[in-house]
């Protein structure tokens, strides 16, 4: 077991995905406002990653 | 928030429910480049299938360009929303029917989802809700920080107890959605203004479009509805008719039609712009755009609502709306717990993580 305080992670490495993924989101919500058709696949996969991230971390681990 | 969360579910495929559980008399079948009909023929038609009742709005269907809608009530100053629509052929101009939607599950639906059957208070009351949902997904996201200084980001700690579980999966689902649920929550309560908003366009920009009318008799006699949405489209082109308030109405002022007009991007179609015509003379006498808080209103709709990309978005929206539900769920389960146990759930789990492995307990 790795020592305590190499655990312990920053501000930035526990939001750095969180923001990503936020940032993403908004782009694909804001985007499918803009126009039609590509612009509403762009929203449909923006939107979808928080959607399979859960899903791969909740159901598809790998069991440890 | 779960009430709202459970009933928005449904909402958000409310045609598609509508479809399937009630059926519509169907536009007759025509050619796409079919010509319309005349306004005037086919609001004359409408009255004609409503005795008594009087016309407010005449409504294109965003959704089947091939109908519109009557919406009429006893009087031309009873309250709209109690209105009924008539839906009506755009080509034949022929009744298609009015069906009564206060009993559908959709309606109440909608009802329990916008102001719990208490009108103007219930909706305040929600949105007020709504505010508080975005203060909570703020808190969250400042005590997610602490709560994952050890953990990578997508911990499940699947082996451990339902406590630890559960909070994995609202700090991952939460942690998630920020983005999705800070916008529909805020919108949201957007939203719940939207009755004093219009309220507000009413007595500002609309009274200032019409006062130097505001002493005049209203006009004897109606020009030609069909003539006014063509002057109106002639005097702002580029842009389609959205729905015409009839003189009288709250949208309009007694001696004008206001045609709405909406442009063609998802974005510009939700952008109504008014144009007021002389029920009188049939000419035009302003149109601006509407101000900033009306617009406001305008886009937080779709935001909300995630109709405007197709079906793949709705049915997105309603696994973010889950997800939101599963949020909740365990968010509630774990306040429960906490309170239960009289300290929080941090220690509730370190406790139990060192009964189920000691090696990790510190």
């Amino acid at each position: 077991m790795m020592s305590r305080k190499s655990m312990h992670r920053t501000l930035r490495q526990i939001f750095i995905a969180p923001l990503l993924v936020a940032i993403v989101s908004t782009l694909g919500l804001v985007g499918a406002l803009v126009g039609d058709g590509w612009w509403d696949a762009l929203a449909w996969v923006t939107l979808a990653v928080p959607v399979v991230l859960y899903s791969l971390f909740i159901w598809w681990r790998k069991p440890n | 928030m779960l009430l709202l969360c459970v009933t928005g579910l449904p909402l958000i495929f409310h045609e598609e429910i509508d479809d399937l559980l009630h059926s519509q008399v169907k536009p007759a079948e025509v050619a796409a480049d079919a010509p319309l009909a005349d306004l005037d023929h086919l609001l004359a038609n409408a009255i004609a299938n409503a005795a008594g009742q009087v016309p407010h709005f005449l409504i294109w269907d965003r959704d089947d360009p091939n109908a519109m809608f009557v919406s009429v009530g006893p009087s031309i100053t009873s309250d709209p929303s109690k209105n009924l629509l008539i839906r009506m052929d755009a080509h034949t101009g022929a009744y298609l029917d009015a069906p009564d939607v206060t009993g559908r599950f959709t309606y109440i639906m909608l009802k329990l989802h916008t102001d719990m059957f208490a009108g103007l208070p219930g909706k305040l009351f929600l949105g007020l809700m709504g505010i508080l949902f975005c203060v909570a997904i703020i808190s969250g996201i400042v005590v997610y920080a602490p709560s994952m200084r050890k953990l990578s980001f997508g911990t499940y700690r699947a082996g451990r107890t339902r406590v630890v579980r559960w909070l994995d999966v609202h700090n991952l689902a939460g942690i998630l959605l920020v983005a999705w649920t800070l916008v529909v929550g805020f919108t949201g309560v957007i939203n719940t203004w939207a009755d004093l908003v219009l309220k507000m366009w009413q007595y500002g920009q609309l009274a200032e479009m019409t006062a130097q009318y505001r002493d005049r008799a209203p006009p004897a006699k109606l020009t030609s509805v069909n003539a006014a949405v063509e002057v109106a489209a002639h005097a702002v082109p580029g842009m389609t008719p959205s729905f015409v308030a009839f003189p009288g109405s709250i949208f309009s002022s007694k001696s004008h039609y206001t045609v709405f007009l909406r442009g063609n991007t998802p974005l510009t179609s939700r952008l109504l712009k008014p144009a007021l015509i002389d029920a009188e003379t049939g000419t035009l006498t302003d149109s601006r755009d509407m101000p900033w808080y009306v617009s406001t209103l305008f886009v937080s709709q779709p935001l909300h609502f995630g109709d405007y990309g197709g079906m793949p978005l709705k049915i997105l929206w309603a696994l973010l709306d889950v997800l939101t539900i599963i949020v909740l769920v365990t968010g509630i389960y774990l306040w429960v717990r906490r309170r239960r146990a009289g300290v929080s759930v941090d220690r509730v789990i370190a406790h139990s993580s060192g009964v189920e492995s000691p090696a990790l307990s510190s």
